[in-house]
């Protein structure tokens, strides 16, 4: 959607409110008690599920200088700990969202609070880490159930005013966690993966300047997208060449900052996450990436049952999106979204949940949950929201508890992936975080209003 | 349909008629489980809602009727029998705002007050979001008109018989409602027709309201004065014109038609309390209500139901102090709750969404499977109907293979009046042949010489991308997930 033309006063005046909303959630958001590190821990008497092994039944997990020292049924607990009983609970590795726009985007039909889709169609130079906002609700909101890091995606992937602006490549993906006070604190890796929405035969798209839909025959249709993937080809193509220059150590060509950092792609520094929900999509996507030989994660993949034995020929991993959407086609079984990861697990193919949103990042244990009704291991669905989608991005010290990794964790009083499931006590990289946030103070505050209402 | 890379008359007529013939198989299907006789269903934890859990219990089902229900039921000898060991039943879920089984768009959305348009005229009963959604347990919709209305239009209640004839989905007897919105959809802050439209502001919302009301009432009063003037004897009366913009609103004045009110904020929530209270109407449900925890105590003491959604937050600026513990708290306060879809995808698993107040606002577990069905039967005036599973009853029942609190439970039969709409291992068994019929179509239209539909080749509209919580649309040319949000399915 278009806002330049949009009335400047009402949108003033929006952002004038959302000063105020974010000075108040600024003052509830006291992050985390403690210099970084400087916590000793001992969570004991907990159900632990380290997703390194079988889970431990009544084990005890010591955390020290942010990372997980040691793990188990007979773990001595040193004398400088901070002990939680966590008799009757459960402890997990904190969640990871693989495509979110958290800290992108805060009040998604408000441009002013949207910074996830930069005009153009190739930007891989831009990095989402620049625009995240460490103070946003949803950071507060989305950890006190459980998500502990996130990749946040920029591009066309979501958000009221992210799709359909014709991104191709939306730029560097970045791994954050979502414990700290700026995005410095928070960032794991600034250019985790290259975003690519791959283009798709539309058959026309609704144009809300002039409030109508604009068809386009098949052919010509057809025709928009082929030239949209030589461009991108192209683009590689140059990546590469580029690539080659700056390796050669040559310094008399120009500079370009697009191919410079497309060039870690095409080199296999970073992983392309291409965006594709259909059959034919994803087919032509896999054979691009065969083709240029980048390491490609599949985002998105509503289709992906469809193409399972290509998936599986080419070991291309996949970031399932939202299963509780509706992404199926008329004649499709009508439980082909919660069927997804069942089939590619089977199937041998990595996989992992993502929520591809923002304000719906906290509903990922409820993507995997349900995956588990129509087939898939419980176990696989939770390294699905955890373990799995650290592989896919190479961020090795994240995603199980093992000794030695970074502690982030969660202690629960059940299940994970059970809606009722309550969070109990959070640690990101070792710090016991608060699990307070706009929603929480709201409910608090509301709670307490005196009963005096008459009609 | 995916018709849209066929060119030439013939080619789309070929797939229309692959389009039909599932439907027809669909709907043979449905038609052969026709059960007027006795059921039994038996060995099940059933949840009644209103008389606790009955373990091991069982259900007779007598003319589309709940007949007895209890832990020893007689039955019948030829009494058809369902074996629900170790499975759950529940009453059918009820989805208090549902935009499903519509023939186009939701929204008449020229006028400020459109509330002469009727969605019952449009009622679509072959809309495969029904299927969809009774293979997620809803057995009742309350189908509303759009939000870009301050006064929408007229809206129904259906039971949702997936391939019924239009006049047989509304639910017999219940309550017709109308659709009124208040904040940012119809003052047109996130979107906007082609042309201006009076309101841009909540104030402004207000008066068109009132504007409403003041003509509805001298439009009554005409009528009165008239019949009155008649009943009189006095000759040569000439009636009154016919207003349908006003007969609705004449209607709610009368309380013969449910006002159910798309709101956000708790000022605007009390707005429409303090407008009914100047004109002498009630409001029946605020919908979405997502500010509702702010003024429950208001909403409770004018016996005002809140719908909402579970945790929806952040999608539009008056959605940013939505809260999930908006259910809990407004039930706390003794708000009667429900929690609704709004949408075709929400609607496959309300269920869950229900479980989420046990998780934010710590409701105890009936209470949360009563957001879903008993408390929107109350709703809408069906809850001696429906709504619970009673004695007398109709058999409107869902049966899980767990507990339907738990992400992990799955719906293996959905019963409309004692009939099976959905029967999950049958929809599985007829999968294949299904795929062996369309790939026979398929065949069958290229041997005729014409250009074969070629799945992988064929234009259609882009997927709908995963954050755009709007209908997905199944026809040509309309935007896929953006319409619903601009032609007012908008939440």
């Amino acid at each position: 959607m278009r806002i330049q033309k949009a009335s400047s006063v009402p949108r003033k005046f929006a952002a004038l409110l959302l000063g105020v909303c974010f000075t108040f959630v600024f003052n509830a958001a006291a992050q985390n008690e403690s210099a970084p590190g400087a916590g000793v821990y001992a969570i004991k008497g907990a159900k632990i599920f380290t997703l390194a092994g079988t889970p431990i039944d009544n084990g005890t997990i010591v955390i020290r200088e942010g990372k997980i020292a040691a793990v188990g049924a007979n773990v001595q607990i040193p004398s400088d700990a901070k002990v939680i009983d966590a008799t009757g609970l459960e402890v997990y590795p904190g969640m990871l969202d693989p495509v979110t726009q958290i800290g992108l985007e805060e009040v998604s039909a408000v441009k002013a609070t949207v910074d996830t889709t930069e005009t153009g169609e190739f930007n891989p130079d831009v990095t989402a880490a620049t625009a995240f906002n460490a103070d946003s609700a949803h950071v507060d909101v989305t950890r006190a159930d459980g998500i502990t890091e996130v990749l946040v995606v920029p591009g066309a992937i979501g958000g009221f005013f992210g799709g359909g602006g014709g991104s191709v490549i939306g730029g560097n993906a970045s791994a954050v966690d979502l414990g700290g006070w700026n995005i410095n604190d928070m960032v794991i890796r600034r250019d985790a993966a290259m975003e690519l929405t791959w283009p798709t035969i539309a058959g026309g798209s609704f144009d809300p300047e002039t409030f109508s839909f604009h068809r386009l025959p098949f052919d010509e249709a057809k025709k928009q997208y082929q030239k949209r993937v030589d461009e991108i080809s192209d683009l590689f193509d140059k990546a590469r060449h580029y690539g080659q220059a700056m390796q050669s150590g040559a310094t008399n060509f120009p500079q370009d900052l697009k191919l410079a950092a497309l060039a870690r792609v095409v080199d296999g520094q970073e992983p392309l996450l291409v965006i594709a929900d259909s059959d034919r999509d994803i087919r032509h996507a896999v054979e691009f990436c065969e083709a240029q030989k980048v390491h490609m994660i599949l985002g998105g993949a509503a289709d992906a049952w469809k193409t399972i034995d290509l998936l599986k020929k080419d070991n291309i991993p996949v970031i399932i999106g939202p299963i509780l959407s509706i992404r199926q086609d008329e004649d499709d079984p009508y439980d082909a979204e919660y069927t997804l990861a069942s089939k590619l697990f089977s199937a041998g193919v990595k996989i992992a949940f993502g929520s591809f949103n923002t304000s719906f990042s906290r509903r990922l244990s409820q993507y995997a949950g349900t995956a588990v009704g129509y087939g898939l291991p419980h176990d696989e669905a939770l390294k699905a929201v955890t373990v799995n989608a650290a592989q896919m991005l190479g961020l090795d010290d994240i995603g199980t508890l093992e000794p030695g990794k970074v502690a982030n964790v969660v202690v629960t009083n059940g299940d994970l992936l059970e809606l009722r499931t309550q969070v109990k006590y959070l640690f990101i990289k070792g710090q016991l975080t608060s699990l307070d946030n706009k929603q929480r103070e709201l409910y608090e505050r509301y709670s307490k209003r005196p009963k005096t209402a008459t009609p | 349909m995916r018709a849209r890379g066929l060119k030439g008359i013939r080619g789309l007529a070929i797939l229309t008629a692959l389009a039909f013939a599932f439907s027809f198989t669909a709907r043979a299907q449905e038609g052969s489980q026709e059960n007027s006789g006795v059921t039994l269903i038996k060995n099940a934890t059933i949840i009644t809602i209103t008389h606790g859990r009955i373990e091991h219990g069982s259900i007779l089902i007598r003319d589309g009727k709940i007949a007895d229900v209890g832990a020893s039921v007689s039955a019948p000898a030829d009494a058809k029998v369902i074996d629900a060991s170790g499975m759950f039943v529940m009453p059918g879920i009820i989805d208090c705002h549902t935009h499903i089984a519509v023939d186009g768009d939701v929204n008449e959305g020229s006028l400020s007050v459109s509330a002469m348009a009727n969605i019952k005229d449009v009622l679509n009963p072959d809309d495969v979001d029904i299927y969809r959604e009774l293979a997620g347990g809803v057995v009742i919709g309350n189908v509303l008109h759009g939000s870009a209305n301050p006064i929408g239009g007229q809206t129904i209640v259906i039971k949702l018989k997936y391939g019924a004839a239009p006049d047989d989905l509304p639910f017999p007897d219940a309550l017709p409602g109308i659709k009124f919105a208040l904040g940012e959809n119809v003052k047109h802050s996130n979107f906007g027709g082609p042309v201006p439209r009076y309101p841009d502001t909540r104030m402004g919302v207000e008066e068109t309201i009132r504007d409403a009301f003041t003509r509805a009432k001298a439009y009554q009063q005409a009528w009165a004065d008239y019949n009155r003037r008649k009943a009189a004897g006095e000759q040569n009366l000439i009636p009154p014109r016919r207003d349908v913009q006003l007969e609705p609103l004449v209607e709610v004045l009368e309380g013969k038609r449910y006002i159910h009110c798309h709101s956000y904020v708790s000022d605007e929530i009390l707005m429409l309390m303090r407008v009914a209270k100047e004109f002498g109407f009630k409001v029946r449900t605020f919908q979405h209500v997502l500010e509702g925890y702010k003024v429950a105590d208001e909403m409770a003491a004018n016996n005002i139901g809140g719908s909402t959604f579970s945790d929806w937050w952040a999608y539009k600026m008056e959605a940013y102090e939505a809260i999930p513990y908006n259910a809990a708290l407004m039930t706390d306060r003794g708000v009667i709750v429900s929690i609704n879809s709004d949408d075709a995808d929400e609607a496959r698993h309300l269920n869950q969404e229900a479980a989420k107040s046990m998780k934010y606002g710590d409701l105890n577990e009936n209470q949360a499977l009563r957001l879903v069905t008993l408390n929107p039967a109350i709703q809408l005036g069906i809850d001696n109907r429906v709504g619970s599973i009673e004695q007398g009853k109709d058999a409107d029942l869902v049966i899980y293979n767990h507990d339907p609190l738990s992400v992990y439970a799955v719906v293996q039969k959905t019963i409309i009046d004692g009939k099976t709409y959905f029967d999950r291992d049958e929809d599985i068994a007829r999968r294949a042949g299904l795929a062996k019929e369309k790939q026979e179509l398929l065949e069958k239209a290229k041997n005729e010489g014409k250009p074969a539909p070629k799945p992988a080749e064929e234009t259609k509209p882009e997927k709908k991308k995963p954050h755009e919580k709007s209908k997905k649309s199944k026809k040509p040319g309309t935007a896929p997930g953006f319409s619903g949000m601009v032609a007012g399915g908008a939440r």
